[in-house]
């Protein structure tokens, strides 16, 4: 009995002080020192384009890009309904960007272009993705590609000196920043 | 890989071990009631507690009554936890208004949380209030971390005691625990993850994760704010934040083997079990790293060339991604920052492996390093037999009550995860099954080896809850009751084996090392240490892997 006793009070202690007043305690601090960050920075989550040809495409997503009711592509890498669905995301690539870029074919296109993410919501598509996207978006929008390719290389992210992860660009960001072109 | 990957990978190891003895040494002052630097702040805030629970700290506990505090506040907390799930619905914070779980997703859940299992039937943003988040799964990521370590600590105490039955007071361990380590690493931690991008707010389209993604990785837990967990960009933004939550991971089951030479007067002990644990998951790291840069039968098929992206973020990549795939399941962290089900064929066996060893490559926070002594207590008694002598561990006699202990706790879990799978083949868990062919088969596998040895990732196609978006939600009874009792099993079982060994070793006189000891801090020993984990656990699942991983990776075929 005592030691029921000792157990409860712990419980409702513990859930007291690191249930409410640490989380809370830290959403109110971060609210006040980081405001933009607490509140989620739009650019993190990718979007949809795929309804304006002249902007740069965000990775395959099952999920349409919802922040907010996330899972996973879940097919193992010998599925059949995968190689079926990564078909069917290479053919769509190529529609999309051979008549920009003659010549592209499956075996070119980087990885990531092609690929669901984890999340679904991934705002970032590779350097070489985005490379080849450049003639498609340059030629859409009427800009030449030489500007685009240098809007490109001023939003490569590459953090720790190389070290962290593969040349990426954000999607989301490379698009704010290519409507503004004129 | 490129070269900038391995050197990334590289530069994590060497800072985890820069960490160890800091970090390390930090906690065995906190378990040894010495002096530090934090008592001035801590102290009276302590001293409430143990007033607030009526209990007196300098009372010390025999292993009974320890392991009969870890069990009740364990139902305790179950039971609260459990109650907060199914009455969801009239909490505050609830933007979403979401419903109260069913009794079958929240026994589940339930149990994943108190266990530190944090395996994830339920769907994150999706089920769960920010009450239930921060009321319910964030305490138990504090409390359950904390008594895993509070155990190990008891037992790190047994094995150094002279005299006396006593292996500590349950309650002061647990409470040193949250406040001298679990939270002050949280609060600068977590803050700094909030500046980062982690989002922190009680709007309806956010959540309070950064406070609930901090000690998910420091306490081994892993269950995601988000169903698709570390990978939200909202729960992992950047390369950074990848990075330090990944050392978040390991940090305490390193520190840990730190705090246990230390504890016994030998630091040498603490890194003979260090340097067992690092080589184990160097090679499980290389292994996924290399699957990985490759593709997949399914991108092959479809023309692709390249690494395998498929279920990956682009600001990890192959490196980070592999990487936590790896130290994930080798902690019973469980978190992830990619899809498991989305590794390649050995890229995944990887991952299960660790899990079957018994979560002692690190594994979770205190139970890794209870595990492991358990195996290096198998170690000198199998190197005993070889040379004909009785066994000694840190010089106490190991005999057979010990022994008999040991091998309970060591081959019972691998049991629940055989008898589990092979149940779940059959007709009532088969509606929990997503992928076809072998990938459905490593489905189960993975899920009952993940819930049993209290790690909480999965290949997540397999599920124990449906959440259509024009019928009601429900459970799927058997899924969430089978694995709910192997995750209760799967911790208190062992925690109980280990309890007992303590309470055996306790008592027993130290003999003085002498020219026939068997060193337990040397070379010599964790080659023996490496081979009685490789040979007793991981042999035990061969023919298991080989119906599911090993022939996906070994084929180009499509199923």
């Amino acid at each position: 009995m005592r030691e029921l006793r000792i157990a409860a009070v712990a419980v409702i202690a513990f859930t007291v002080v690191l249930g409410l007043a640490y989380p809370l305690a830290m959403t109110g601090v971060a609210q006040v020192a980081f405001p933009r960050a607490a509140d989620g920075k739009t650019e993190l989550i990718g979007k949809d384009y795929s309804k304006d040809a002249s902007l740069f495409q965000s990775r395959p997503s099952v999920t349409g890009y919802a922040p907010d009711a996330t899972f996973f592509n879940n097919q193992g890498p010998n599925q059949r309904d995968l190689a079926d669905q990564l078909k069917g995301y290479v053919d769509d690539y190529l529609k999309r960007e051979r008549p920009f870029t003659p010549g592209l074919t499956a075996a070119k296109v980087p990885s990531d272009a092609v690929t669901t993410s984890a999340s679904g919501v991934d705002p970032l598509i590779s350097e070489d993705n985005a490379r080849i996207q450049a003639n498609r978006v340059a030629r859409e929008r009427g800009l030449s590609l030489q500007r685009v390719l240098v809007l490109i290389d001023d939003h490569v992210q590459q953090p720790l000196f190389g070290l962290g992860g593969p040349k990426s660009v954000n999607v989301v960001k490379l698009n704010d920043a290519l409507k503004e072109m004129r | 890989m490129t070269a900038a990957g391995w050197i990334e990978i590289a530069l994590y190891l060497a800072i985890l071990t820069a960490l160890t003895p800091v970090l390390g040494g930090y906690m065995a002052r906190v378990y040894r009631s010495e002096p530090v630097f934090l008592d001035r702040l801590i102290g009276p805030v302590e001293r409430l507690t143990y007033r607030l629970l009526g209990v007196d700290p300098a009372r010390g506990q025999d292993w009974k009554a320890y392991a009969k505090s870890t069990l009740v506040f364990s139902a305790v907390s179950w039971g609260l936890l459990y109650l907060i799930l199914r009455t969801q619905g009239i909490h505050p914070f609830n933007p979403s208004g979401l419903d109260s779980g069913t009794w079958d997703l929240s026994f589940n859940t339930a149990s994943s949380f108190v266990t530190n299992t944090n395996w994830q039937f339920y769907g994150g943003e999706t089920t769960l209030s920010f009450f239930s988040q921060m009321a319910g799964l964030t305490v138990q990521n504090f409390v359950s971390a904390a008594v895993g370590i509070a155990v190990a600590v008891a037992v790190i105490r047994a094995l150094a005691a002279r005299s006396g039955r006593e292996i500590g007071s349950f309650y002061p361990d647990v409470v040193r625990t949250i406040l001298y380590v679990l939270l002050p690493i949280s609060i600068v931690v977590g803050l700094f993850l909030a500046s980062q991008g982690v989002i922190a707010s009680l709007a309806g389209d956010g959540g309070p994760v950064a406070s609930q993604e901090v000690i998910k990785q420091l306490g081994t837990n892993g269950g995601g704010f988000f169903n698709v967990n570390a990978a939200h960009p909202f729960e992992n933004p950047t390369w950074l934040t990848g990075f330090v939550e990944a050392l978040l991971i390991l940090l305490i089951p390193a520190a840990l083997t730190s705090t246990y030479g230390r504890m016994v007067g030998n630091r040498r002990q603490g890194w003979a079990l260090y340097a067992a644990m690092l080589g184990l998951l160097a090679v499980g790291i290389v292994v996924v790293a290399i699957a990985e840069s490759d593709p997949t039968p399914a991108m092959h098929a479809a023309g692709i060339t390249g690494s395998n992206l498929e279920g990956k973020e682009l600001r990890f990549g192959i490196p980070s991604t592999s990487l936590w795939a790896v130290i994930t399941t080798a902690a019973s962290n469980g978190s992830v920052n990619g899809a498991m089900e989305s590794l390649s064929g050995i890229g995944g066996l990887i991952p299960m492996a660790n899990m079957q060893t018994g979560e002692v490559i690190f594994g979770g926070v205190g139970s890794g390093l209870y595990g492991m002594l358990m195996f290096a207590i198998l170690g000198v008694f199998l190197s005993g037999l070889m040379v004909g002598r009785t066994p000694e561990f840190l010089g106490k006699k190991i005999e057979a009550r010990e022994i008999k202990l040991t091998v309970f706790g060591t081959i019972g879990v691998p049991l629940l995860v055989l008898l589990g799978t092979a149940l779940s083949m059959m007709k009532w868990g088969k509606v929990s099954i997503y992928d076809s062919g072998p990938q459905g088969f490593s489905e189960s596998l993975y899920a009952y080896t993940s819930q049993a040895n209290n790690n909480g990732s999965a290949f997540a196609g397999y599920t124990g809850f449906v959440q259509p978006s024009d019928a009601p939600q429900f459970g799927i009874t058997y899924a969430d009751l089978a694995g709910g009792l192997a995750m209760l099993a799967g911790r208190f079982l062992p925690l109980l084996a280990v309890l007992a060994i303590a309470g055996a070793l306790v008592e027993k006189r130290v003999t003085p090392t002498g020219a026939g000891t068997f060193r337990t801090d040397s070379p010599t020993f964790v080659v023996v240490l490496v081979a009685v984990i490789v040979i007793v656990a991981l042999l035990t699942f061969v023919p298991a892997l080989l119906l599911g991983p090993v022939v996906q990776g070994m084929t180009d075929q499509l199923f």
